[in-house]
């Protein structure tokens, strides 16, 4: 198996470069099986429907004769129609998304980030049929789906696109972990100010990482993260006993969150 | 230097959900062309967010908002950023007339070589029935078991039965359009696989084919069968041909003859190509489905002449308007002295 690369990285005539997470097989499968189940529930719905007219018109000479293969020849259309036609009118619709990757949070993009065009969804819909061999197992797409680099099945190759992650859109609060009730470093600003001085953008990246995740830690990498963190930066500026006695490991990160990413209060 | 981050955020917040409500109302509706002022308005937020990104991501490195701020370029550069030649309104009538004809002839390679096959296909069925008539059972596929029928004895019972204008007829319409889709795409997308399955469906189908017109023909039947099969095949088999035509294509892409381009660009520059032949070839089969269904199975001998000549003059007209139609007229101005 092909070494997998989990993102995309796109970068922009302005010279702006910014990643999307791949979406996993596992994913796709699950959004799969759910778009399996709204076609076979919209198949099931629509028959329904056409068999109870074709009950209500046989009772009409003539008429219930020409309805009743009217109604057979409709159903065998529509079926066709749904298990093509589905795919491409909710990708066209929602930029990319069927019922199954909505609520999956995928997305169906161009392979160079671009706008997904209709010919596109079009023929990654068509092939399908392809993917879906040997009889209806999926076998080929699903080995193409684990073989390839971008996790792309043969309709997506074809087609040029591959199914995305859609990522959170809601911007995170900073103040939540920023604003404290009293940062005891701001009393001493010329020593706030080496601790900006000796820190690295990633190593300022490393403690906002620590303050916005450490609710999903478990209580024992918790302790060990911020005691780790508060060792590492009391080397960058050493505040005196005063400032630093009876404050905790987390609460010492949180004091250098704030000196890091705010102008701090005194 | 560091970023003060929650000043950062708060400056440039406004910005950022102006820009995600205008992705959101234009991912609502697709078809939507946004007004000067608004088009304007997106390029500079989505150049004001792509700059905070870079920021951020220089200076502060702070994940979240990264991550959010990725996301909305994303989806900002993706609207601007369309791939080439879809601002172009799809016109029906020019469709027709102009780029299905002149797309098909520009792969005429792959229609001979996909139509070639079929024939090759046929003629072996034939030969196969020759040699050995008793084998006949093994090349008929078991949805078409009523071929298995002695021909002259279906033609006479056929020939005795009243034509009912509804009884089965579209359901047996859609099952025909259905199935021959089925197998015209299924021609082309096996042209993935470097073509060889493109090759087996074809040569498998004219096999089929075959092994019915041999057995038809050397009953006696020819007459019946022209006239059962002209009407639909007229634009059945073309179909299917076409449909191996694209398989093709895609072939002569994976293999990339006499281009140095790679596989990815190789596809992107055939995929107009293909959905048009496909669409065309969609086209045909509705048509041919339509007309298996209500005139090819009505088998009054009365009217075999004239079942004949609908499929002759289909079948002639298809022809020309394939080879002729949306040429460009000679510049006669420019004539050679």
């Amino acid at each position: 198996m092909l070494s997998k690369t989990t993102s995309l990285t796109i970068r922009t005539p302005e010279g702006v470069s910014f990643e999307v997470p791949i979406a996993s097989p596992f994913s796709r499968c699950l959004a799969l099986a759910i778009d399996f189940a709204v076609v076979v529930a919209l198949t099931i719905v629509i028959v329904q429907i056409l068999g109870a007219l074709t009950i209500a018109t046989s009772a009409l000479p003539g008429l219930g004769q020409v309805f009743s293969d009217f109604g057979t020849g409709a159903m065998i259309l529509i079926q066709f129609l749904i298990s093509f036609g589905y795919g491409m009118a909710t990708e066209w619709l929602w930029s990319g998304r069927t019922l199954g990757k909505r609520m999956m949070k995928l997305r169906v993009i161009d392979e160079r980030g671009l706008a997904l065009s209709l010919k596109q969804v079009v023929l990654r819909n068509l092939f399908r049929l392809l993917d879906l061999l040997p009889s209806t197992f999926y076998l080929l797409g699903g080995i193409s789906c684990l073989v390839t680099k971008r996790c792309q099945r043969l309709g997506d190759i074809a087609a040029g696109t591959l199914v995305i992650r859609e990522v959170s859109a809601t911007p995170p609060s900073l103040e939540e972990f920023v604003r404290i009730e009293r940062n005891s470093f701001a009393a001493l600003p010329h020593l706030e100010a080496r601790l900006r001085q000796n820190t690295t953008p990633e190593e300022a990246r490393i403690v906002l990482d620590a303050m916005s995740r450490r609710d999903e830690l478990e209580p024992s990498a918790r302790l060990n993260l911020f005691s780790q963190l508060a060792n590492h930066f009391r080397g960058k500026a050493e505040f005196p006993d005063e400032i630093t006695i009876g404050l905790s490991d987390e609460q010492y990160i949180r004091n250098v969150a704030a000196t890091l990413f705010r102008r701090a209060s005194v | 230097m560091i970023l003060d981050v929650e000043k950062f955020i708060a400056r440039e917040r406004t910005h950022w959900d102006e820009l995600a409500a205008l992705l959101r109302l234009q991912e609502n509706q697709p078809d939507r062309r946004p007004p000067l002022d608004e088009a304007k308005r997106f390029y500079y937020l989505y150049q004001r967010t792509s700059s905070d990104l870079v920021k951020l991501k220089t200076f502060a490195g702070e994940a979240e908002t990264t991550r959010f701020l990725e996301n909305l370029v994303a989806r900002a550069y993706s609207r601007l950023h369309e791939d080439g030649g879809e601002k172009v309104p799809f016109r029906p009538w020019q469709w027709l007339t102009r780029t299905f004809p002149s797309t098909f002839r520009r792969h005429w390679i792959a229609f001979a070589l996909s139509c070639g096959t079929f024939w090759i296909g046929a003629a072996f069925g034939a030969a196969a029935l020759k040699v050995n008539y008793q084998s006949k059972a093994d090349f008929i596929p078991p949805q078409f078991s009523h071929l298995n029928e002695k021909p002259s004895k279906r033609v006479e019972r056929e020939e005795k039965q009243d034509f009912d204008a509804f009884q089965g007829r579209h359901a047996f319409s859609a099952q025909l359009m259905t199935h021959n889709t089925k197998v015209t795409i299924m021609t082309m997308v096996t042209g993935f696989l470097w073509g060889i399955f493109t090759f087996v469906l074809l040569f498998y189908n004219g096999t089929i084919i075959g092994v019915v017109i041999f057995d038809y023909v050397t009953d006696g039947q020819g007459t019946f069968l022209t006239a059962w099969l002209l009407p639909h095949g007229s634009f059945e088999l073309p179909a299917i041909f076409i449909g191996g035509q694209t398989g093709l294509v895609i072939a002569r892409a994976m293999f990339g003859w006499g281009t140095n381009l790679r596989l990815r660009e190789r596809l992107r520059r055939i995929r107009g190509d293909l959905l048009t032949l496909i669409g065309g070839a969609a086209l045909l089969l509705i048509w041919a489905g339509i007309i298996e269904s209500f005139l090819s199975q009505y088998h009054d001998p009365r009217f075999y002449p004239w079942k004949i000549g609908v499929g002759a003059v289909q079948l002639t007209g298809l022809i020309l308007y394939l080879a002729f139609c949306g040429r460009k007229a000679p510049d006669k101005t420019t004539s050679p002295a």
